[in-house]
């Protein structure tokens, strides 16, 4: 055993100095010199201030805004520490609902979604990401038949003609990659930036 | 369910395979001593590796001796690892000011770590410093996958050679499996992550004003470098609290597809590899046959149940696929196809959550773990547990035709298949012993996220995950507890060490045998009836050992759920 302690601590030594400090800080220094963008987090500035990552999504509730999906991130309370309370699209701790497809609560919270939606006068069948969360509770993202739908009442809400708020829409509308990978999709901050930048 | 979604999944599939022959001839080429472009690069590297380590490369080691070192390096990484994480509020690159972790966590995350695991019972944005991340995690993705290449290598070596006494060195395949294989694909990999919007900085948190007004702290840190590795090496623990489902863990569709090559490439390639030192690169592909095998159906029957979606939701009026807990960029296809193979390949790490999953789309991860992760299992730990299932297979096969069984020309006896159902007994033991106690343990049931069946499918998947050494959870269960981190620790380290021993014990064995050559009355192993001998061994092992909780749990929850009952 003895004659194997040497080269496991040497050997734990040199792979923590290689693997762990050099490798990450290379690809540190790498991708700050070529891709500095992307390296520091996509952020996103407007009037010389960050106000967000095009790739992480935000939470909006203002009619002059499109809306995203709920989102199960929570925050400790500030009133007791050890509980939590409901803090849509926390970036500092992204999370799941983690509910089964037949738990209550789960259920429960749909229904009450949707009934907030039927009485904003939402009818027909709904598009299931506006009311699931996602998996990280930061998806930027929502599908593009969700969008149409919130179409009239951010139309509405701006004085905009609803024709004119479809084209934006139509306009911000990702595809597949080639054709094939992922997901048809609308970054919802990139929009409602776009929607904030039309002259009224 | 859609053409597309079909085709996506079909074309995962397709690039992993494509890429095994060329990365197995390489890996066959590094372990068996030949000389490679990058040989030239970094040998002397590798020199100063074994000249300040005091090894003499040249020298092999027996099967004891090989073991021995095996298990003073990866306890030597365990304290290091234990160390780093209860330091971290003294050691450099904490911008956050986190604490240290409880002694417990900590436990469960070295635990989890060395064992190439890589469970989560922290947040990464939430818990981590930098400095923890980098050096202590990212250290151990790298050194648990080498670890598992020396064993996989070591069994190789096992069967290509005849009346042999030694099985390499320990510390020469450990560092050219991180020099060699490990290093230079994630550096490749994690550029090209960048490259295609993931972050790597060490800058602290940034705070953005919302176009609504409010505050929103966005978590940064050296994501692309960990997130490279933590997929080669089939490790998969996440930087960030939702692991690869996290924005920046997974910006888009290209860098979903970069990371699921990576999770399944070297495990996969392995068997190639092992084909090729054995002298039959035949073999190896029938083992990846087997493996293939399970991981369509597994991805077929997922997509199917996930696609479908949720029939409760239908009736309020809701249209689409199972979305809850997963994101819009990668829908079900994606979803699916990266919970097959992080399942299949030992990984762990998630793109959407396993919990919100259709009933039958969370047994199909479930059942994966289950089977002994060998479909192709973590970077090694697959090829190896595959290889234990082949001996026991011939075994079964030697005793219908009432023949001294025999695997790629070695004979088996007593002492062999001993070892093999001895190293396959450990994670059953460990899945069913705790579960069940868990299942009545007021302590460990106030865990659970979710009532009823699933209630039991958590605690199931819970050690399924830990003694597997995958990773992944039925996350929502509150891990973070004294009870789970010390029984999950403890699965995980019993697992995979408890696999290692007999494992090298068979080795040593085989390898001092000599290797006959064919005969008429041989068994072929590199046919389509070995491939179906092989796949039927584990789907009876693994049914009679998980049948009756899989039907406890995920399965009498799919009924309840087309009766309509919920919890």
């Amino acid at each position: 055993m003895l004659q194997h302690l040497r080269p496991a601590v040497v050997m734990i030594a040199l792979f923590t100095l290689l693997t762990g400090v050099v490798y990450p800080l290379a690809i540190t220094a790498a991708s700050q010199i070529l891709f500095p963008s992307a390296a520091s987090g996509s952020l996103i500035m407007k009037d010389g201030k960050v106000v967000g990552s095009g790739l992480i999504g935000q939470s909006f509730k203002s009619d002059r805004y499109f809306h995203p999906r709920p989102s199960a991130t929570v925050a400790p309370d500030p009133q007791d520490t050890s509980k939590t309370v409901d803090a849509p699209y926390n970036a500092e701790a992204s999370a799941g609902s983690n509910l089964g497809p037949i738990t209550q609560k789960l259920l429960d919270r749909v229904k009450g979604d949707m009934d907030t939606l039927r009485a904003a006068g939402i009818s027909g069948l709904v598009p299931v990401d506006a009311v699931t969360t996602s998996a990280s509770g930061l998806d930027p993202h929502i599908s593009p038949a969700w969008a149409v739908m919130q179409v009239p009442r951010v139309a509405k809400a701006r004085g905009l003609s609803e024709g004119r708020v479809r084209e934006l829409v139509a306009a911000r509308i990702e595809g597949r990659n080639l054709g094939v990978l992922g997901e048809p999709r609308i970054n919802v901050l990139m929009l409602n930036l776009a929607l904030d930048a039309l002259k009224q | 369910m859609t053409w597309n979604g079909w085709l996506q999944i079909a074309l995962m599939f397709a690039l992993v395979i494509a890429t095994a022959r060329p990365l197995g001839i390489y890996m066959a080429a590094v372990f068996e001593g030949r000389s490679t472009l990058l040989e030239r690069a970094l040998g002397p590297l590798e020199g100063r590796f074994y000249a300040l380590s005091g090894i003499d490369p040249k020298r092999e080691q027996d099967w004891l001796t090989y073991t021995i070192a095996l298990l003073a390096f990866n306890a030597a990484g365990f304290v290091l690892l234990y160390a780093i994480l209860r330091l971290q509020h003294l050691l450099p690159l904490n911008p956050q000011g986190f604490d240290p972790m409880s002694p417990h966590l900590a436990f469960n995350t070295a635990a989890s770590f060395v064992s190439n695991t890589n469970w989560q019972s922290y947040g990464g944005e939430s818990t981590l410093s930098y400095f923890s991340q980098m050096a202590g995690l990212t250290v151990q993705n790298f050194v648990s996958a080498a670890t598992g290449f020396a064993v996989a290598i070591a069994i190789a070596r096992a069967f290509a050679r005849s009346s042999g006494s030694t099985l390499g060195n320990f510390w020469v395949d450990l560092t050219r499996a991180t020099l060699y294989v490990l290093l230079p694909l994630s550096v490749l990999l994690a550029l090209g992550l960048v490259a295609l919007e993931m972050p790597q900085n060490l800058s602290a948190y940034i705070d953005a004003s919302t176009l609504e007004g409010a505050k929103q702290t966005l978590a940064q840190g050296p994501v692309a470098s960990q997130v490279a590795i933590k997929q080669l090496g089939t490790n998969g623990g996440g930087f960030f609290n939702v692991n690869a489902a996290h924005p920046y863990e997974n910006p888009n569709a290209w860098t979903n597809l970069l990371q699921n090559w990576a999770i399944f490439s070297l495990s996969l390639a392995l068997a190639v590899t092992f084909g090729r030192m054995i002298g039959r690169e035949r073999e190896g592909w029938a083992l990846l046959s087997v493996m293939v095998l399970f991981l369509a159906v597994g991805a077929a029957v997922a997509y199917w149940a996930e696609a479908s979606g949720n029939p409760l939701m239908h009736a309020m009026g809701i249209a689409g696929p199972n979305m809850e807990g997963k994101e819009v960029r990668f829908g079900p296809a994606l979803s699916t196809v990266w919970a097959v193979f992080t399942t299949g390949a030992s990984n762990g790490s998630v793109n959407a959550m396993h919990n919100s999953f259709m009933p039958l789309g969370g047994l199909v991860p479930l059942a994966l773990m289950q089977i002994g992760e060998v479909v192709p299992g973590g970077v090694g730990s697959g090829l190896y547990g595959i290889v234990v299932l082949a001996i026991l297979a011939m075994f079964v096969a030697g005793l219908m035709v009432g023949r001294t069984p025999e695997y790629l020309g070695k004979k088996l006896e007593a002492r062999d298949v001993k070892m093999a159902v001895l190293a396959i007994l450990v994670m059953p033991l460990f899945i069913l012993g705790f579960s069940a106690v868990s299942a009545v343990l007021p302590v460990a049931l106030a865990g659970l996220a979710n009532p009823g069946a699933r209630g039991l499918t958590e605690i199931l998947y819970a050690y399924a995950s830990a003694s597997g050494n995958n990773g992944s959870a039925f996350a929502g269960l509150t891990a973070n507890a004294p009870w789970w981190n010390t029984t999950l620790g403890i699965a995980m380290l019993a697992c995979r060490f408890g696999i290692i021993v007999p494992v090298m014990a068979i080795a040593g064995s085989l390898v001092a045998k000599p290797k006959l050559a064919p005969s008429a009355g041989t068994f072929p192993t590199d046919g389509l009836l070995f491939v179906g001998l092989l796949a039927g061994v584990i789907v009876i092992l693994s049914g009679l050992e998980y049948f009756p909780a899989l039907a406890l749990g995920p399965i009498v929850e799919h009924f309840q759920m087309l009766a309509g009952k919920t919890f």
